[in-house]
């Protein structure tokens, strides 16, 4: 299958330090890649980067096979399609209109049927006339995710669709990210939810300080060893049977002489 | 997106707009009996025919045209910057145009036909070009609002200048009667001239009607949704200069009409900033019709300056649009 999505060394420095480093991985159509890593770690920019929205200081990007930087706007949202961190919507526009955005190009009573598939296919069908502003966050965010399924685009990349989300909706979140996955798209996801990423990706790309750490199946990426070097945590995925968690405490990172070997135990 | 009630709401306010601007050339400070109004009909060279089409008739266009070039710039600056606060003056186009028109005006050009008109055009065209060039490298509106306040600031501040330094009182009263803005005794050819660059400017703002809409969502799925955002973004921004131009060369300045029209239409069309614009483009001429009516009917000793009324009947508007888009601040 065609590579939906590649990077070959790829680095980006912000602000005078380098957020992404050399950093290679392929996503192909069909499966979820997880991209996971501390606040910092270079998430969202592996994902702006990616998409040609941020500039690389040395590497390559490709959508499609095809360098992202020559690809015009048109061609390039034929190829991905974005759902940014940010969820501000600016004008209280009704469901079905926000969804469809994903197709701008489309007559307006053919986006609008599109808009509605895809509002029914996120549960909110009875919502579609509602304003998005007088949503709740999840329902808003269900929104938000409808307009990156009408796109149809072959990757659909997602930063952090689940962040403030109850449990129930992320697993929503995730169930949908997945169903697109099983239609065909390659799916690119940030995520903060260990436990969540290793449930709901095929693989996992592990971010700390912008270099890639480790990229593979869950039970591989999320090792006690990396769970230590990308997150400072000392644990490990434990099998359930309602599927795999991550049990793990802080490590206490050094001796603090106001309160020494003080630990905090976490579920992440 | 939904052509049935934007097409009824477009023709309810056209025929408001039609009874509003019958009202405006029927009725001023000289009373007409019903023969007169009969005599301008079938005698266009005769006294009341002069009355109502050569100086009531343009300035209630001039009025209309102000009004919709105003409403349309503020629609687009609302949906540009994603800020129900925003109006064309916010950019500082309106405040780089006056102060063309006060340095014509102080360097004694004033009596020189289209010379302050030219100078407030040009003034605006500066600010747009130098606007519009940002717009289409950066796609931050924050940087075009903080550019916009700094030149804004500028032109008030050089504006104010001017004034301190005007050499005769005369000048002076010209610079603020220029400054507050009116339609008194213009002709059908200062509103041909304007319309031209007011024609120009709509065009380009409703060709960015889709961008607008589409950067509800920011700026970064704008920028992933293959519509080509710079090209869309820099018409925008140039449309809106060339109307807030267009506006202040034909009538000087006049606040608030590009801030309430917009939010007087937003409900009647889901929010949404696109089909937000043609609506607004009419209520803007109704508010500015309305206002120049009200500024020649309301006994005063002298005429009421239009920029006066707006701002009047504006402010407690303004108010009233705070009170609104605070929701949006929540959501």
């Amino acid at each position: 299958m065609t590579e939906a999505l590649t990077l070959i060394e790829a680095s980006v420095t912000l602000g005078g330090h380098l957020a992404l480093d050399r950093v290679s991985l392929t996503v192909r159509g069909g499966e979820v890649l997880g991209v996971l890593g501390a606040n910092g770690g270079g998430k969202t920019t592996l994902l702006r980067a990616a998409l040609g929205l941020a500039r690389l200081t040395s590497g390559e990007a490709r959508l499609g096979g095809l360098p992202v930087g020559s690809l015009n706007e048109f061609r390039r949202a034929s190829l991905a399609a974005y759902l940014p961190q940010e969820r501000r919507v600016g004008w209280n526009l009704p469901a079905w209109s926000v969804a469809a955005l994903g197709l701008p190009h489309l007559s307006p009573a053919k986006a609008r049927a599109k808009a509605l598939s895809a509002l029914a296919e996120v549960g909110l069908a009875a919502l579609a006339e509602r304003g998005v502003m007088d949503m709740s966050g999840g329902e808003r965010a269900r929104v938000l995710l409808a307009r990156l399924i009408t796109t149809g685009a072959p990757l659909l990349v997602a930063d952090e669709p689940a962040a403030g989300l109850d449990p129930d909706a992320q697993l929503q979140v995730m169930e949908l990210l997945r169903s697109r996955a099983a239609k065909g798209s390659a799916v690119v996801v940030s995520l903060h939810d260990l436990t969540l990423a290793a449930r709901g990706c095929d693989r996992l790309a592990i971010l700390a300080a912008g270099q890639l750490v480790a990229l593979g199946p869950p039970e591989q990426a999320l090792s006690p060893d990396i769970l230590r070097q990308a997150f400072g945590l000392d644990g490990g995925l434990i099998p359930t049977r309602f599927g795999s968690v991550i049990a793990a405490t802080r490590v206490a990172k050094e001796a603090n002489p106001d309160n020494p070997g003080r630990v905090n135990d976490q579920l992440a | 997106m939904k052509p049935g009630p934007d097409s009824r709401l477009i023709l309810a306010l056209t025929g408001f707009l039609a009874a509003v601007s019958a009202l405006a050339i029927g009725l001023g400070e000289t009373s007409l009996s019903s023969t007169q109004y009969h005599q301008a009909f079938i005698d266009m060279s005769s006294a009341p025919a002069q009355i109502l089409w050569f100086i009531r008739a343009p300035r209630a266009v001039a009025a209309a045209l102000v009004g919709s070039a105003l409403g349309l710039a503020g629609a687009v600056m609302q949906g540009l910057l994603r800020n129900p606060l925003a109006d064309p003056g916010v950019l500082g186009v309106s405040a780089t145009s006056a102060l063309g028109a006060a340095l014509v005006i102080a360097l004694g050009l004033a009596a020189t036909p289209w010379a302050v008109q030219i100078a407030a055009l040009g003034g605006a065209l500066v600010a747009g070009v130098l606007l519009t060039l940002l717009a289409a490298r950066l796609a931050e509106p924050q940087t075009l609002i903080l550019f916009g306040v700094a030149l804004s600031s500028l032109g008030g501040a050089a504006t104010a200048l001017v004034f301190n330094l005007s050499p005769s009182p005369v000048a002076t009263a010209e610079i603020l009667s220029w400054l507050l803005g009116s339609v008194a005794n213009r002709d059908w050819l200062a509103v041909g001239v304007a319309a031209v660059p007011a024609v120009a400017g709509a065009v380009l703002c409703l060709w960015s009607a889709q961008a607008l809409r589409m950067l509800t969502l920011g700026e970064e799925t704008a920028a992933l949704s293959g519509l080509r955002m710079a090209s869309l973004r820099a018409a925008a921004v140039a449309g809106a200069a060339l109307l807030t131009g267009a506006a202040v060369a034909l009538a000087g300045v006049i606040g608030f009409v590009g801030l309430a029209a917009p939010h007087l239409v937003r409900g009647r069309v889901s929010d949404d900033p696109a089909r937000t614009l043609i609506p607004s483009t009419i209520v803007g001429a109704i508010l500015l019709v309305a206002a120049d009516l009200a500024a020649r009917m309301i006994p005063s000793s002298e005429e009421l300056k239009l920029g006066v009324v707006t701002a009047l009947f504006g402010a407690p508007l303004f108010a009233m649009v705070s009170w609104r888009a605070a929701r949006s601040w929540r959501g």
